[in-house]
């Protein structure tokens, strides 16, 4: 046997104080196997070691909490004795180093967190991150994560109703792939990934275990260097069919009533999933890999561990009623295997053949394996990048500014992608992608989700506080913008080297961001996902908290989406316009420049704001509501004109903003949060503008729906006067046109 | 009447058809798992989309080998009325219950989009409450979409009429810019020469409630119940049985 030396330790990502960690709890030296189960179970991916102590807190209570963080997915009450199972994940560095499978495998990951819950998934969002579209490498990994996620979704038929995605240079070499899946189970019918019941058989169904995707987590756990690509084989692959037949093979047994606990084989497989089971429960496991089904021969007990082949659970079935279980498995000719059974104590125990070869407490892979308080350091260069040199810059012509950013990818649709998508199967999808919130119904009931995924990195790099906290509030009036009321929440945090301080101070920081929003926007977090080590070379992509906000709407006839609908009605904006220029898409486009403080937030406001647009939605008295983000007020009016079959609008802005030069930039593209454009016909006027007030939310009637342009003056002056037609096309066709050239292989 | 919902392994349209026939048609329907041998009395049998079988070997290709399919084609071949959507629609192409075959997207990507789709005749059992080349719009998922046949098949089907579908404008034109994955003749969904087997690629199931963004649809499923009471209608009285093998 392989002697436990500082290289064995190395390659396992085990640190030397953690070593000693893991003697302490052994009571004594662990074996090579032990040591592999160790190093994947307190991989970054599994423990959350550097993030724990921030995510504690998180505010994860709440009225409607069904289930908060620790389960397979959250749950949140919708009535009528259902809830909404869901959660956020990343396959960020699978995606990288294999776009297609990465991210195919990632929606396989996140469908069966949310189906091993007792829930139907009904709907898939994604938010990604890719460098610069004029870059082959780029395109050739934008080209694979989107037909990954088609590939997969698609087949298995859960719609893709949504998402968000960024192209930036700081994701170039770390593109990011976050998955969030929403089911609905009845609250009665929830099953949770605990063993109990001394005796009881433990069953392996589903896939066989190959050598693929060994050390996964570890991997998703280390930064990228030139030899990654080298990685390839600890990727692993996808079979959406096995998924399918599991799925409904799982979400069947499960009505059977014999099942006690049931899991997916995820990160760390077959390891993660008997160790979590058992600590859950408080009770002990022992399991023969000899019953584990293999697809290659040879395979010895370490691979069998730490394999993370894909499409497999792990049940704890009550004793006696297996062929219940086993009966539904076979219809759907999956073989269901017994691989052990529950213990009376609190250890896991793996044998081979009969012999014992690992011998583990369950919770010291688990609950006890450490908790770092990582050092933490305001980078040096925080406080500089927050200022803006103006007097270096020349503004840009508010056309040509206009021209420009409605093309620039991240702002021009994503129809590229989301036509790549099945979003229509299982005929709940109400509002279709591209609009401000994804919106589901819930059948057998009036009711609808709302569901929106939204992160700023550059905002998050300027002050990740405040970029946090913007994130929080985005998602949530997206939500809000489509009738929804926030309910629960779950987010994705990417960043980078924890092991650096000013990383994990970015870190910390957006974790306090998301938790003082949360608070505020009464939209408690019920799960998530923390992907770290997000560098390439030394450099870290933007932090990037991804948010994901699910709402409820009790009438789901009532929601509106971004487009306005009558000529003659009132565009109103709710919010005030501050022209604040930092970190928007307007200085990085036409000024290349990442700069100036994020956009203040008063979450009073917000949420004032918030709890305004959705009254006045469920009052039935507003025809459209957008959020105004990226590109600020003046790409938010022209989207309001987009797939209305050439409807424009004149609009007459007051000029705002510090620095006189740039004023009218400012009014037009700066990304002051706080902002919906709604369209209201005139006989509703009164009553908006009367309930604004009483909301005391800022409300002004900036122009009027109507004529064949996107017409904007900034105090009377002419600033942008485009053909509707022109600047759809522009907007719609911008990211098919850079994909239009021909991506190169491996470069 | 009853409408019978095939499900096969990889079925994933099987309860959006069912949802569609039941609750917004209103007449019964029920799933019917692919190892099963009868259609439990059935007067229409649905063929529902997604990737049966996962699609190994060809799209289709395996599902004809279910032992519903026996039952399927029987039933077909007494004349009862039998719908495939999209993979539906492939396993009857597979199964040879419709002629021609099925290729990748010209564009080779997987399309998912709602498209105007012109109805071209409507004495068929999914057609007959349409009216003559009426337009409904209808969503697409597809990535193998492409109807391919020979020349000499590709002839008699338009000399047949059994061209049930094309994709057109939305004011009805047929053109190569309306067409998304590159068919031949534009077409969308054919029948066999007997007309009573329909198979076609976009989805009219997901497209029969307006909150969905397209009613359109529900006329498809509308019209195999009108067939079935006009025929109803026209047998003599007293026969109270509604199998079709009464019918034959």
């Amino acid at each position: 046997m392989t002697a436990i030396d500082s290289a064995v330790l190395e390659r396992h990502g085990i640190k030397p104080d953690e070593y000693e960690r893991i003697q302490q709890l052994m009571g004594r030296e662990p074996n090579l196997l032990e040591l592999g189960l160790f190093s994947v179970m307190w991989s970054e991916h599994c423990s959350y070691k550097s993030s724990r102590v921030h995510l504690r807190t998180l505010p994860t209570t709440g009225p409607r909490v069904v289930q908060g963080p620790g389960e397979n997915a959250g749950a949140v009450d919708i009535g009528d004795g259902l809830c909404a199972v869901f959660k956020i994940e990343s396959h960020n560095h699978p995606s990288f180093i294999e776009p297609y499978q990465g991210a195919a495998t990632g929606v396989g990951g996140i469908i069966r967190d949310i189906f091993t819950m007792g829930a139907r998934p009904i709907a898939l969002l994604n938010a990604l991150r890719f460098g610069s579209l004029d870059t082959p490498l780029a395109r050739r990994i934008f080209e694979g994560v989107v037909a990954g996620i088609g590939g997969y979704g698609n087949s298995i038929g859960i719609p893709t109703v949504g998402g968000e995605i960024v192209f930036d240079e700081m994701y170039a070499g770390n593109p990011l792939v976050n998955v969030f899946c929403l089911g609905i189970a009845h609250v009665d019918d929830i099953v949770k990934g605990a063993a109990k019941g001394t005796g009881n058989p433990v069953y392996y169904v589903g896939a066989k275990t190959g050598r693929d995707g060994i050390h996964g987590a570890t991997m998703a756990s280390a930064e990228f260097d030139e030899k990654s690509a080298e990685k390839r084989p600890a990727v692993q692959v996808g079979d959406p069919f096995m998924e399918k037949l599991l799925m409904e093979a799982c979400l069947e047994v499960m009505k059977t009533g014999a099942v006690v606990g049931i899991q997916d084989m995820g990160a760390a497989g077959f390891t993660c999933s008997t160790s979590e089971m058992g600590s859950r429960g408080s009770c002990g496991m022992t399991v023969d890999v000899m019953h584990v089904p293999q697809r290659e021969t040879g395979m010895i007990p370490y691979e069998i561990m730490l394999s993370e082949s894909q499409e497999r659970m792990l049940l704890v079935v009550e004793r006696g009623r297996e062929h219940e279980v086993e009966a539904v498995f076979e219809k759907w000719d999956l073989h269901a295997v017994q691989v052990g059974e529950v213990t009376e104590g609190t250890r896991l125990k793996i044998h081979e053949r009969g012999t014992l070869v690992a011998d583990v407490p369950n919770r010291a892979l688990t609950d006890e394996a450490p908790v770092y308080q990582r050092p933490m350091e305001v980078p040096l260069w925080q406080k500089s990048v927050q200022e803006i040199a103006f007097s270096d810059l020349t503004p840009a012509s508010a056309q040509q500014a206009f021209d420009t950013l409605i093309a620039v990818p991240t702002i021009a649709s994503k129809r590229w992608a989301y036509r790549q998508f099945d979003h229509t199967v299982g005929t709940n999808t109400i509002a279709q992608p591209g609009m401000s919130a994804a919106v589901v119904r819930v059948k057998d009931t009036p009711r609808a989700l709302a569901m929106s995924v939204d992160g700023n990195g550059r905002f998050c790099y300027l002050d990740p506080y405040q970029g946090a906290m913007l994130a929080v509030a985005e998602a949530s009036r997206n939500v809000a913008c489509a009738g929804g009321e926030p309910i629960g929440a779950t987010n994705n945090l990417n960043f980078g080297n924890p092991e650096r301080p000013e990383i994990m101070w970015q870190i910390a920081e957006a974790v306090r961001g998301i938790g003082d929003a949360c608070r505020a926007l009464n939209a408690p977090i019920t799960g998530g996902n923390v992907s770290l080590y997000n560098e390439t070379e030394g450099r870290a992509i933007f932090p990037t908290p991804v948010l994901g906000v699910v709402g409820l709407l009790e009438d789901a006839s009532k929601t509106v989406t971004r487009t306005f609908k009558t000529a003659g009605a009132a565009v109103v904006l709710l919010g005030d316009n501050l022209g604040e220029l930092g970190g928007s898409e307007y200085l990085a486009t036409m000024h290349n420049l990442v700069a100036g403080k994020p956009p203040a937030l008063n979450l009073k406001r917000e949420a004032a704001l918030q709890a305004l647009i959705i009254k006045l939605i469920r009052d039935g008295c507003i025809e459209s509501a957008h959020d105004c983000s990226e590109g600020g007020l003046a790409i938010a009016l022209a989207e309001c004109t987009f797939d209305t079959g050439g409807m424009g609008l004149s609009a007459d802005l007051t000029s705002v903003g510090d620095e006189p030069a740039f004023a009218t930039n400012a009014t037009l593209f700066g990304e002051s949060a706080s902002r919906i454009v709604i369209s209201v016909g005139s006989h509703h006027l009164d009553h908006v503008m009367e309930a604004a007030r009483a909301a005391e939310v800022p409300a002004r009637e900036i122009g009027r729906v109507g004529g064949e342009a996107i017409r904007i003056s900034v105090n009377g002056q002419a600033a942008i006067d485009s053909p509707v037609p022109s600047a759809e096309t522009a907007w719609a066709t911008a990211i098919e046109t850079k994909m239009r050239r021909k991506p190169k292989t491996d470069s | 009447m009853k409408f019978a919902v095939v499900v096969f392994p990889g079925s994933n349209s099987d309860r959006d058809a069912f949802y569609a026939a039941s609750r917004v048609i209103g007449e019964q329907a029920e799933l019917i798992w692919h190892k099963d041998n009868d259609l439990k009395g059935a007067d229409a049998v649905i063929l529902p989309g997604g990737f049966a079988h996962g699609d190994y070997l060809r799209t289709g290709a395996i599902a004809r080998f279910s032992p519903i399919m026996s039952a399927v084609t029987a039933f077909a071949d007494r004349g009862g009325p039998v719908l495939g959507i999209c993979n539906g629609f492939q396993v009857l192409l597979e199964a040879g219950l419709l002629p021609g075959a099925m290729v990748r997207n010209d564009r080779i990507k997987f399309v998912s989009q709602i498209v105007p789709v012109r109805v071209e005749q409507t004495d068929t059992p999914f057609t007959a409450a349409c009216a003559p080349k009426q337009v409904l719009h209808l969503p697409i998922a597809h990535g193998e979409g492409n109807y391919f046949a020979a020349p000499d098949e590709l002839k008699a089907l338009e000399a047949n009429r059994q061209v049930i579908f094309r994709y057109s404008s939305p004011a009805g034109d047929v053109a190569a810019e309306w067409n998304p994955n590159g068919s031949l003749n534009g077409i969308a969904g054919i029948c066999n020469r007997q007309r009573n087997v329909v198979g076609l690629m976009p989805h009219p199931e997901r497209a029969s409630e307006l909150p969905l963004g397209s009613a359109d649809g529900r006329v498809v499923l509308a019209s195999a119940v009108k067939f079935f009471q006009d025929l109803k209608a026209s047998r003599p009285q007293g026969r109270t049985t509604s199998s079709p093998q009464a019918l034959a």
